[in-house]
């Protein structure tokens, strides 16, 4: 009896052993890619050109296998081990977060590759319902009462972050630099904010399939995405007249492709990024490409004309930026505050 | 953790003279397997958290948007948990006293929270309740809103805990002697007496337990929450929430910490209603 | 509490019939039925029909697309992967427990059932998180992990364990009052008459339990199989190898494929369903054996 007993005990210490022993072994070489959420559409057309390229180059048959995520949550997966080989993120400061919190990435990162580590850029407009019955034209028209702005909130979401920029920087120039004002003008943005879903895709599907709020501050592939999923009739995208660049910066996770062998597939991977063949998927995708001369030219007219504020230059680069504004008791937090506790 | 010396000793000393075999083992097992699957991780995040101290731990209970967060999981949680009570007790009844065409359908249905992902519960909901979803639309006709407020939080939560009630009310209103309501109407009481005074005491402890688990469950919820919650700070913005944005900021303390106040809570109230429930078995169990 | 709601049905259709004491009367009795069947297509039906309308919107042969995506396969053989580990763990587990905390008498039972009940009240989100603290490159356990090439979490490994944890109560929980309110004559009985201990468990314990053991299964692979928040923490979300349905689904729905996610979703809710079913099924054609059972006390 007592082995009986025993054998059922063993079964379910079998079981944990089991599930403890050992990971998955990939076959072949294998690439893996963390990137963030709305790029899944893009590096599901650039992973097939490039294991093609790869194939016509070296006759080797390589798999890229793709993980999306939340920017920091991905970044927060990769110091904890996730085994990426490449990073592709929706921010530089999350990509510094692995090179300084897990040292697995080299401190000098964003200077391996050209335009600051970043093959294609994008920026931040709006989405508005067809006809744009609000008659929304820049940012003023987003702190008027009785607007509904439907954004992702800053604290989890690095779309966002870029959002709550775009806005700040439009109020810097406003206002002259008077960051009282400037406070209180993207305060009342935010006031107008009945819903803040934790990732930019969710905003999205909130404003569109949910029929909630009247523009939606978005990154501008998104916007497009959202026109060519949901149907040009029922949106219209309004550019401001001033936003903000958004350099989504690539790397290779230094210590993960030591250890898997895979650095040089890694570096070619992302030097395929700069590609002819890739800057042409990348406009085509609706992300600006940094050598627009190898994409197709009606791609490159949907992109409006506007001015940036950037993340180096206004704001004094990420670190500064994340501290002053959106760590606990940062501006953001005090910007909520003040709202009324119902 | 407890050596099986120990528990050897505890059989023999506080079990009557019994032929039942099998403590030393089922005890240790029961207690090896929960401490290496709950125990030691639990551990390694009160470990985390440690470094806070209590006294930052009270400073993060006290920050104002963390109270708030706290405020709004654990209050909602009860509503909701309420809310499953009184229905909870209703459909168990109803699924086991009474037969009607459709009745194990929907006792299959009850389930239903279980098994679908909390995320796609959440999408549901959302869809439903939304300003142009199907019941969202002609509330809002009436100017309710339910989804991206706090009710969307609470119509979340409802479905999350209602299997947890009616589950644990279900076998004991099955149990229940008819025996004893004949012979409270024989002795004359009418049935709101009976039912008051002869059926709902012995359903108590279900009841109550019922309504720790859906409780306790609705505080950890998450997947389900935030599509439909709004998570809009100090409003509708719930505790696990506030994890994942301490997570986002790389402060790995402050989440644990928010995490830890959480466990602490829940573990005082499901120890302080298991120990009414063994209470009330030790006074009222006919074993 | 019924009769008071009875109370606001307008009293008309009362049947001039002797009713039994112990059943309610006929207003009640509708009433209760009326309120039970509102409250549940309110609450499971309406979002299960969202799930099932979705998913065929745009006919069946999108509906049924969606299971052809190689990784849409991946992700339905490791959420059965999953399942086959975890459940039979938590079962062995749940009849451990209940056998020692039912059986026998020892101190600290209460604290004992509190701890087993813990992880329903950990939200999904911490109970991910505790594994990449303990597991994590970061965690605990982590340096030595790295060092030994040994994966755990952002794999299969890790996903099993954060799903053993979220459905770990399951059949314990369900046993534990069951075994309680038996007791233990019939045990007692049966080995003063020389059974052997675990020809005892087999041939009188477990028909007793057969019923509550298999409704614990049936809900702790219901929640294993639709275990989304823990495991989206461990996961990783690699696409084709560490995505569970859940996490499938999630994936499709961001990509604004609606019809296979909730094509996905109809999948585990109906496996949820003719589990159920089975379930439902049994106790209708044991229901002489469970009532007689029911009668004993």
């Amino acid at each position: 009896m007592g082995i009986s007993w025993g054998s059922l005990a063993l079964a379910g210490a079998l079981a944990i052993g089991s599930a403890l022993s050992g990971g998955y072994a990939s076959a072949g070489q294998a690439l893996l890619n963390v990137s963030y959420d709305p790029t899944r559409e893009l590096y599901k057309q650039i992973n097939p050109a490039f294991v093609a390229d790869w194939l016509a180059k070296t006759g080797e048959t390589v798999e890229i296998q793709a993980s999306h995520g939340g920017s920091g949550a991905q970044a927060r997966a990769v110091i904890d081990g996730l085994n990426a080989d490449v990073v592709t993120l929706a921010l530089a400061a999350d990509i510094d977060a692995i090179a300084t919190k897990s040292g697995k990435i080299a401190a000098d990162w964003q200077q391996r590759l050209p335009n600051n580590s970043s093959p294609y850029t994008s920026t931040i407009v709006f989405l508005v319902r067809k006809g744009n019955p609000k008659a929304i034209k820049d940012w003023d028209d987003l702190a008027k009462p009785g607007v509904a702005v439907i954004t992702p909130n800053p604290k989890t979401s690095g779309g966002a972050r870029w959002n709550y920029l775009a806005a700040w920087g439009y109020g810097l120039k406003k206002f002259g630099g008077d960051e009282a004002k400037v406070k209180d003008f993207v305060k009342a943005i935010y006031k107008n904010a009945p819903v803040m879903d934790t990732g930019a895709r969710g905003s999205t599907i909130t404003f569109a399939q949910r029929g909630l709020g009247d523009v939606l501050i978005t990154w501008e592939n998104e916007a497009f995405l959202a026109l060519k999923e949901f149907g040009a009739d029922k949106f219209e995208i309004v550019a401001p007249k001033q936003s903000i660049l958004a350099e989504p910066p690539v790397s290779v996770v230094d210590a993960n492709a030591e250890t898997k062998g895979s650095r040089k597939l890694a570096e070619a991977y992302l030097d395929f990024l700069y590609s002819p063949a890739a800057q042409a998927i990348i406009a085509k995708n609706f992300y600006r490409p940094v050598h627009p001369e190898h994409a197709a030219k009606e791609d490159l007219k949907k992109f409006p004309k506007l001015e940036f504020v950037t993340i180096d230059k206004t704001f004094g680069g990420w670190a500064a930026a994340q501290k002053k504004h959106f760590a606990d008791g940062g501006i953001f937090d005090e910007i909520q505050k003040q709202e009324p506790a119902r | 953790m407890t050596s099986p010396n120990f528990a050897g000793r505890n059989a023999r000393r506080f079990k009557a003279p019994s032929v039942i075999p099998g403590f030393g083992l089922t005890f240790g097992y029961t207690l090896l397997y929960l401490g290496l699957v709950v125990l030691l991780p639990l551990a390694a995040l009160i470990w985390r958290s440690s470094g806070l101290g209590l006294s930052g731990l009270y400073d993060i209970a006290t920050e104002p948007r963390v109270a708030a967060g706290l405020r709004t999981t654990f209050f909602i949680s009860f509503c909701a948990a309420l809310v499953d009570l009184f229905f909870g007790l209703i459909v168990a009844w109803v699924l086991t006293r009474y037969d009607f065409f459709g009745r194990r359908l929907l006792d299959a249905f009850v389930d239903l929270p279980f098994a679908l992902p909390t995320a796609v519960a959440g999408i549901s909901l959302a869809a439903l309740y939304a300003p142009n979803g199907w019941f969202g639309e002609p509330l809002a006709a009436y100017g309710i809103k339910i989804a991206y407020t706090r009710w969307g939080i609470l119509v979340a939560l409802i479905f999350i805990g209602l299997p947890f009630v009616v589950r644990t009310v279900q076998p004991i209103v099955a149990e229940l002697e008819t025996e004893l309501e004949e012979a409270s109407a024989t002795l004359g009481a009418s049935r709101v007496q009976t039912v008051l005074r002869v059926l709902l005491p012995p359903l108590a402890p279900a009841l109550l337990t019922g309504f720790a688990l859906a409780f306790a469950r609705s505080i950890g919820e998450y997947g389900s929450v935030i599509f439909i919650a709004g998570n809009i700070a100090y409003v509708s913005e719930i505790a696990p929430l506030l994890i994942v944005v301490k997570l986002e900021q790389y402060d790995i303390p402050g989440a644990t910490g928010i995490a830890t106040i959480m466990l602490a809570i829940s573990f005082a109230a499901l120890l302080a209603i298991n120990l009414v429930q063994a209470f009330a078995r030790k006074r009222f169990g006919h074993v | 509490m019924s009769e008071s709601i009875a109370a606001g049905v307008p009293a008309a259709r009362r049947r001039a019939r002797v009713r039994p004491v112990t059943q309610d009367s006929p207003f009640a009795r509708y009433a209760l039925i009326a309120t039970a069947i509102a409250f549940l297509s309110l609450f499971l039906l309406a979002p299960l029909a969202v799930v099932f309308y979705e998913a065929g919107t745009k006919g069946a042969a999108a509906f049924f697309e969606a299971f052809q995506d190689p990784d849409a396969r991946a992700a339905i053989r490791l959420t059965l992967l999953i399942a086959a580990i975890a459940v039979p763990a938590n079962l062995a587990f749940g009849l451990a427990a209940a056998w020692s905390i039912a059986k026998f008498s020892f101190p600290g039972k209460s604290l004992l059932i509190t701890l087993i009940d813990l992880p329903f009240s950990v939200s999904p989100v911490v109970a991910g998180l505790v594994y990449v603290l303990l597991f994590g490159s970061q965690g605990l356990l982590g340096g030595w992990l790295t060092a030994h090439g040994v994966q755990i979490i952002f794999a299969v490994p890790g996903i099993v364990l954060a799903t053993i944890f979220v459905t770990f109560p399951f059949v314990a929980r369900e046993l534990i009052p069951l075994m309680q309110e038996q007791g233990s004559v019939e045990e007692e009985a049966a080995l003063t008459l020389g059974a052997s201990g675990f020809k005892t468990f087999l041939t009188v314990t477990l028909p007793n339990i057969k019923w509550g053991l298999l409704y614990g299964v049936l809900l702790c692979n219901a929640r294993a199989m639709g275990e989304f928040g823990a495991v989206s923490v461990v996961s990783g979300h690699i696409r084709g190898l560490t995505n569970t349905i859940p996490l499938q689904v999630e994936i499709l729905y961001n990509e604004y494929n609606n019809v296979a996610a909730f094509a996905l979703s109809v999948l585990l809710a109906s496996l949820a369903l003719v589990t159920l079913g089975i379930k439902t099924f049994l106790e209708w054609r044991h229901a002489d054996a469970l009532a007689a059972r029911g009668r004993r006390h």
